[in-house]
């Protein structure tokens, strides 16, 4: 920021002002020489070549994908991990917009911009995955598949990716301080809410349900009627707790935006978030039992997969769920954070569970699957294109604090 | 509180009307499970016991549907390192011959034939979000490439494992499965290429229906050359392609665990619940946003008459 003080006359072009951080572009380049944009370069140096051998050579050489295996990290992770983990937008914003929780609303535009790109880099991530990506709008306007579940998928990803940029609009407009269109997209807001509600609900649950299909591919402790349930409510809790991750690290990363008028909002807020995310998993672990319990799959727990299933199922649902009461009770929002990010991990090794490790138990090991290294280049690779677009928009939109030019938006 | 009114109904309206389009692109299909299937499909019954495992009909299947890799008939005869490995469906190959140990007759090992099932309701189908397979009237279950996004769902909703990618094609990859040979069956007198080239008659073409009862018919002629059990009758909701075995079909790289409902009945109550969201949500929404403006309204409205009290005091 020593260009600010040295050149007090400075006056920023719109270019300086929007784009360089209202920096010449030679400070904006020196000012981009740290650490953490060394490791992002080396990560791209490495991952850019990798996408484009994918593009280039195709699925075969560089993924260990198969005919039995058709399904990889791609989906596992990428698809799976990323929708879910980016259900913030749309809890933070049933909760600040439907439910009036206005000590919230401070966390609803970056909730919506984490889920906005989470979705929009799963999109970018498939699109790596599908054979002939460049057909990928075929669902919408060539052929509608109305019997597959994934054709839900489609649209309703499609279309929740449209609401989460309305309700994202507001803050793009404040920053190229367009007045009258961020206050139709205000008004738009509570719209976008409820449409993004019924979408959130459907996707999240269709997610799981394309597995529905097969009944003699998963394992029966992971197979059962109450995938639907299973996915949503774990996404809901998925999307809660990456609230937490999330704001964490913005207010450490981006602290100088804040304007600290409230000391220990933070810290309630996450308390509160904790609170939610207990009683989420909680619900979460009813139902998993409950599915135990319908399917008759006692048996398998005493099984290898059995035991995978109970350090899923005990140590990444119940045991955070014991330690996200025992913390709100004692306001340890360290605790919360931590537990967060616990919880973060167990959803990741369940949507993981269904798609690569319990998928296929049938099957002898020869035939199972392990990512190609070209698979989680990629995978890395997207997600720091991700971090860095987040970066991007953070430091030039106001998302962490109210812009002073505009009045708080109500609708 | 007009103005408020009048946006609340605005949302409704909005709410109704993203919920009708909605519901119309959603499913709308007869129950699957009622469905007697088109009443006039082909089948093969393939009689395992026949089979001599000369592998005349993946060359034929071969030479039919031009498949890249083609040998000699000589090679395909002569080649038995193959059947080392139990061998599944691949892109260039819809169909290969596997062997098994015999419990019953050690010295005659037994050979099965795998290809596509042509289900009566295939899982392939109803996992594809661009409608790129079809079921004809005809049985056979085919595949459009010029729809194909290249998502593989098909290959993971098949119970029998056979569709297959082509992953080192990395411009226009396509799905392969067997074909049923429906460029020849739909014409009068048409047979698979596989059915024709079969120099023992281990498969049978002709209508599924006659050949359920020939299956039968077999077996109750024959009870100690035949397990009780004619595989496709009813599996996932029955398959057009059907097989005879001397032994229990587990033991022959069959799957016995698929049940008998049809693979598009798992994902159906789901997908019904699409319009119920869409019709009860908003409305739950909107109820619980005009509770809560309510509520705040109150609230300051109590706090303006305490304020003003006070004043008056």
């Amino acid at each position: 920021m020593d260009a600010t003080v040295t050149t007090a006359e400075f006056r920023p072009t719109w270019v300086q002002d929007k784009l360089f951080l209202g920096m010449t572009f030679r400070d904006y380049l020196r000012s981009n020489f740290t650490l953490f944009n060394a490791v992002a370069a080396v990560i791209l140096l490495i991952g850019i070549p990798v996408i484009l051998y994918r593009l280039i050579y195709g699925l075969g050489p560089s993924t260990n994908l198969s005919d039995n295996n058709p399904w990889g990290i791609w989906i596992g992770f990428d698809m799976l991990c990323g929708v879910a983990l980016a259900a913030g937008g749309f809890v933070i914003g049933t909760a600040v917009h439907l439910l009036g929780m206005k000590e919230y609303r401070f966390l609803f535009r970056p909730a919506v911009l984490t889920g906005f790109l989470g979705y929009l880099f799963a999109i970018i991530a498939l699109t790596f995955d599908l054979g002939r990506y460049y057909r990928i709008p075929y669902p919408m306007f060539v052929s509608w598949g109305v019997n597959s579940v994934l054709f839900l998928v489609a649209w309703h990803v499609a279309l929740y990716l449209g609401c989460q940029l309305v309700e994202w609009c507001p803050a793009i407009f404040e920053w190229l301080n367009m007045k009258k269109a961020r206050k139709i997209m205000i008004k738009a807001t509570l719209g976008a809410t409820i449409f993004g509600v019924c979408l959130s609900m459907l996707h999240q649950s269709a997610l799981g349900s394309i597995f529905l299909l097969m009944p003699e591919k998963l394992h029966p402790l992971w197979y059962s009627e109450y995938i639907p349930l299973w996915f949503f409510m774990s996404a809901v809790v998925g999307g809660i707790v990456m609230t937490i991750i999330e704001s964490t690290a913005s207010h450490r990363i981006f602290i100088h935006q804040v304007k600290n008028d409230n000391p220990g909002q933070l810290e309630r807020v996450t308390i509160g978030l904790g609170k939610a995310a207990a009683v989420g998993l909680f619900a979460y672990f009813f139902m998993k039992v409950i599915g135990l319990a319908h399917g008759n799959t006692w048996g398998y727990l005493n099984t290898g997969y059995g035991y995978l299933w109970l350090v899923e199922v005990l140590g990444f649902v119940l045991a955070p769920a014991l330690v996200f009461m025992y913390a709100v009770q004692n306001k340890l929002a360290g605790m919360v954070r931590g537990t967060a990010i616990w919880t973060a991990v167990g959803i990741v090794f369940n949507r993981l569970n269904h798609s690569i490790i319990a998928f296929n138990w049938h099957l002898p090991w020869e035939y199972r699957y392990v990512p190609h290294w070209m698979e989680v280049v990629l995978t890395i690779t997207v997600v720091t294109i991700g971090i860095l677009t987040f970066r991007w928009i953070m430091n030039r939109m106001p998302i962490l604090y109210e812009h002073p030019d505009f009045e708080p938006e109500d609708h | 509180m007009g103005q408020n009114r009048r946006d609340f109904l605005k949302i409704l309206a909005g709410a109704g009307a993203g919920a009708i389009a909605l519901g119309a692109f959603e499913p709308a299909k007869a129950d699957v499970t009622s469905l007697p299937g088109y009443p006039n499909q082909y089948g093969v019954l393939v009689d395992t016991t026949v089979c001599i495992g000369c592998r005349r009909c993946e060359w034929a299947c071969k030479e039919w549907n031009k498949l890249p890799g083609q040998k000699s008939l000589n090679e395909y005869e002569e080649d038995r390192a193959v059947f080392d490995k139990v061998r599944r469906t691949h892109a260039d190959t819809y169909t290969v011959v596997n062997r098994f140990d015999n419990p019953r007759d050690p010295s005659k090992p037994i050979y099965v034939k795998k290809q596509c099932m042509h289900c009566y309701e295939p899982g392939c189908a109803s996992s594809c979000f661009v409608k790129a397979f079809t079921k004809r009237p005809e049985g056979a279950v085919t595949y459009n490439a010029s729809l194909c996004v290249g998502c593989r769902y098909c290959l993971a909703a098949c119970p029998f494992d056979i569709p297959a990618y082509q992953y080192y094609d990395p411009w226009t990859p396509q799905v392969t499965k067997c074909t049923f040979c429906f460029d020849r069956i739909r014409k009068e007198g048409g047979v698979p290429a596989c059915v024709a080239t079969c120099p023992v008659e281990t498969m049978t073409f002709g209508k599924r229906t006659d050949l359920i009862d020939l299956a039968h018919k077999k077996i109750r002629d024959n009870p100690n050359q035949y397990v009780n059990h004619v595989y496709g009758e009813n599996e996932v909701g029955g398959t057009c392609w059907l097989y005879l075995a001397s032994v229990p079909f587990n033991q022959i790289g069959f799957r016995t665990d698929l049940g008998t409902l049809p693979i598009p009945t798992f994902s159906k109550p789901f997908l019904s619940l699409v319009s119920p969201v869409f019709i009860a949500i908003p409305a739950l929404c909107v109820g619980l946003y005009s509770f809560r403006r309510r509520r705040d309204q109150i609230a300051a409205e109590e706090l303006k008459k305490a304020l003003e009290s006070k004043e008056a005091k």
